[in-house]
């Protein structure tokens, strides 16, 4: 069904314009269709995630804006956006304005290649984890440049520990999905689906998968600078951290793409780990229109766990961040890298 | 601590940074000025005046009755164990025979309050950390003895139930049942705390060694209740000097030797179970009789000084009284047991991370307007 309507309206734009004009056209319809998810995704996450405290916290959370409190992250956003957009006197104008676009725009590249289900896919290039983990490394600049153009201490100190952060758990990132691709011998998301067939990777790989999966979440949830490793904006030690200084939609922005962050995270977990948009062991295999229910259940499924991280721990100090990465999690990582060449080569993997 | 810089190619180069009077880590108007290299801690200033209110000033023009209700403005989380201490001091003073009913009374809700305290440290104490959700189930304990403080006077943080001479009011009739249900409630609820915080290891990671204070320097800083106590400096007012009734329980000073941030945790929750079984062991037999002794409507001390210490949920509080025979004291000073708490943040957190300092900080459990009174 959703190939036809997208398949009718390529060829209805194709027939009545010239070629260059109509796949420009296209790809704005795309990038609007796109924009949308990400807006409403966003929202939507913060409400959940609002709720889901307010579970752990013996709360009820927002439910008087809207059915259960279902408006209230859209009556935030309008709040956020006639706000006054404030800022400081000594900010270095250009790369203070500049930041927030480079956190949100990469969140936003980062979706593009999301497989939301076999047909709802906006770019299936054939380095899909390379340009997913490049893409997500971008952000980081942007909240390097907040907090160091903010000309503000806290602001500087918590970009300085996201710079030390996020380049330190890249690597693990990296790593633990590469683990996973010896197993496909594909970086591309379709062909990374298409192999889990046979078995999600989780259960093909076994015991170097359920590593590399522990080892994923744990550098994701680093990524992301959410809790246990939101040093980035440690309420208690910096305020608000890098984003100090920012108002109104500027901080929104932030916001919002560190939702979307995790969600990205999730969905490439639940892509490379959990088979993506394939059912449970092929059970509505005849209902491919399904296929984006699955893949968002096992995306919230681990967004759920990302939350219950956040609500539970408390927080590890900067030093002991960098330890966990560079002395626990990447041996481990390598030392996985290996098990899982081996036991690709031994031919010891679990095809169903 | 634990990473220790051996050689360095960059120039570094410490700057200042100020923590407050306005920032979510010193609970209240607390400055901090920082000197900082990097992220490690050189030098912590305090600087206080922000609440000042001249508490102590105000007491030399006020009667002693008033003086009562200033002081639940001072450690406002042990609001009722600061009206016992001015009202022991007083009592002591024109030597009054106090009705053993009150005596009983003031114990239990003096450990009710401490718990109170506590659970609301507890509950801080996890957010300075980063686990917000601590706050909540502190929150949801607390709560519980606020309402028993609400049905018993009125009021439920600025209690005011003390008078020179016993009880503003007789105890309500619900206050036994309620007080008895609030136990069974919290020893259910205390090993959550351990189940969600104490046990868990990033928390571990956070507190074990950090922010250590020897028994020698915790002395000699004029450390006092759990911060001396987890040090392994035995100060515990209660037993040492008991008023009240705290010579008819038995309890265990809550004692330990690491004197790190961790220890003052678990000394604080050890606490709580100690004034549980305090508040168990008194509530099924308060003595009958009056819940007060008549004074004299305008209260004058004999001349001459008086002193009377008594163990808040911070550590002791001391209330000193110069009279010259008038119906105001001529001097009354407070030694508060935060403001040498304090102190002593500066010699435990220099060479930590801010992290470090956050969490110290929190285990010493400042309240601001007892600092600044």
């Amino acid at each position: 069904m959703p190939l036809r309507i997208t398949e009718n309206i390529h060829n209805w734009l194709f027939s009545v314009m010239p070629e260059g004009v109509a796949s420009l056209v296209e790809m704005t319809l795309i990038a609007v269709v796109y924009l949308t998810i990400f807006a409403v995704a966003g929202l939507f996450l913060v409400l959940l995630e609002r709720r889901v405290a307010a579970w752990f916290q013996l709360r009820i959370g927002p439910n008087r804006v809207g059915p259960q409190g279902l408006l209230q992250t859209m009556a935030d956003a309008i709040k956020l956006l006639t706000k006054e957009l404030t800022g400081t006197e000594k900010a270095d104008k250009f790369l203070y304005n500049l930041a927030p676009y480079f956190v949100i725009i990469s969140a936003l590249m980062a979706l593009a290649v999301i497989p939301f289900s076999a047909e709802f896919h906006a770019f299936d290039i054939n380095i899909g984890i390379f340009f997913l983990i490049a893409i997500s490394s971008i952000g980081v600049i942007g909240i390097l440049l907040g907090g160091w153009s903010s000309n503000n201490k806290y602001a500087l100190i918590g970009a300085m520990r996201s710079g030390v952060q996020t380049i330190s758990y890249e690597l693990s990132v990296g790593l633990s999905l590469l683990t996973m691709v010896v197993i496909t011998g594909s970086l591309q998301l379709s062909e990374i689906i298409e192999v889990q067939k046979s078995g999600w990777l989780i259960l093909q790989g076994h015991i170097p998968a359920a590593i590399a999966f522990m080892v994923f979440m744990i550098s994701g949830t680093a990524e992301t600078n959410r809790a246990p490793f939101d040093m980035v904006e440690a309420e208690s030690e910096l305020g608000a951290g890098f984003h100090t200084e920012y108002s109104g939609m500027k901080f929104a922005y932030f916001f919002l793409a560190e939702f979307i962050n995790m969600f990205i995270i999730s969905a490439i977990a639940a892509t490379v780990f959990f088979g993506g948009w394939l059912s449970p062991f092929g059970i509505t295999e005849s209902i491919p229109e399904l296929g984006v229910f699955w893949f968002l259940l096992k995306t919230m499924a681990l967004v759920f766990l990302m939350m219950w991280f956040r609500w539970t721990f408390p927080r590890l100090r900067v030093d002991q961040l960098l330890t966990l990465e560079w002395k626990y999690l990447l041996p481990i990582n390598l030392v996985n890298l290996v098990l899982m060449a081996l036991l690709v080569w031994l031919n010891l993997t679990l095809r169903l | 601590m634990e990473t220790e810089v051996l050689y360095s190619n960059f120039k570094s180069e410490e700057y200042f940074i100020n923590m407050g009077p306005q920032h979510p880590a010193t609970h209240g108007v607390l400055r901090l000025l920082l000197t900082i290299d990097g992220e490690i801690i050189k030098k912590v200033e305090p600087d206080l005046g922000y609440i000042h209110r001249s508490i102590e000033k105000m007491c030399e023009r006020d009667s002693y009755q008033q003086i009562v209700h200033l002081t639940d403005r001072m450690d406002y989380l042990s609001a009722n164990i600061n009206n016992e201490a001015v009202c022991l001091a007083v009592e002591n003073a024109l030597q009054l025979e106090i009705p053993e009913r009150v005596k009983v009374i003031r114990t239990i809700i003096g450990e009710l309050t401490r718990i109170a305290s506590h659970c609301l440290w507890w509950g801080v104490m996890g957010m300075d950390v980063g686990a917000l959700t601590t706050y909540f189930y502190g929150f949801r304990d607390r709560e519980m003895i606020n309402d028993i403080m609400e049905e018993t006077c009125g009021a439920r943080l600025t209690m005011n139930y003390n008078v020179p001479g016993g009880l503003m009011l007789d105890i309500h009739p619900n206050f036994v049942n309620r007080v008895k249900e609030f136990v069974a409630h919290f020893k259910t609820k205390l090993p959550e705390y351990d189940r969600l915080l104490t046990g868990n290891v990033i928390f571990q990671k956070r507190t074990v060694g950090v922010g250590v204070l020897s028994r020698e320097d915790a002395i000699s800083f004029g450390a006092s209740g759990p911060v001396g106590r987890a040090s392994g400096y035995s100060c515990d007012v209660r037993k040492h000097h008991p008023y009240s009734a705290y010579d008819r329980v038995t309890f265990e000073e809550a004692l330990r030797t690491e004197g790190d941030t961790y220890a003052r945790y678990l000394v604080r929750i050890q606490e709580m179970w100690e004034s549980l079984s305090i508040v168990e062991q008194l509530i099924d037999n308060i003595p009958e009789g009056e819940h007060r002794v008549a004074t004299n409507a305008v209260i004058k001390l004999p001349k001459g000084e008086y002193y009377q210490k008594v163990e808040t949920a911070r550590g002791e509080l001391g209330v000193y009284i110069i009279s010259t025979g008038t119906k105001n004291p001529y001097r009354l000073k407070f030694r508060s047991p935060g403001f040498s708490n304090l102190s002593l943040l500066n010699h435990i957190a220099v060479g930590g991370k801010i992290g470090d300092l956050v969490a110290t900080m929190a285990t010493l459990d400042l309240v601001i307007p007892d600092i600044d009174r």
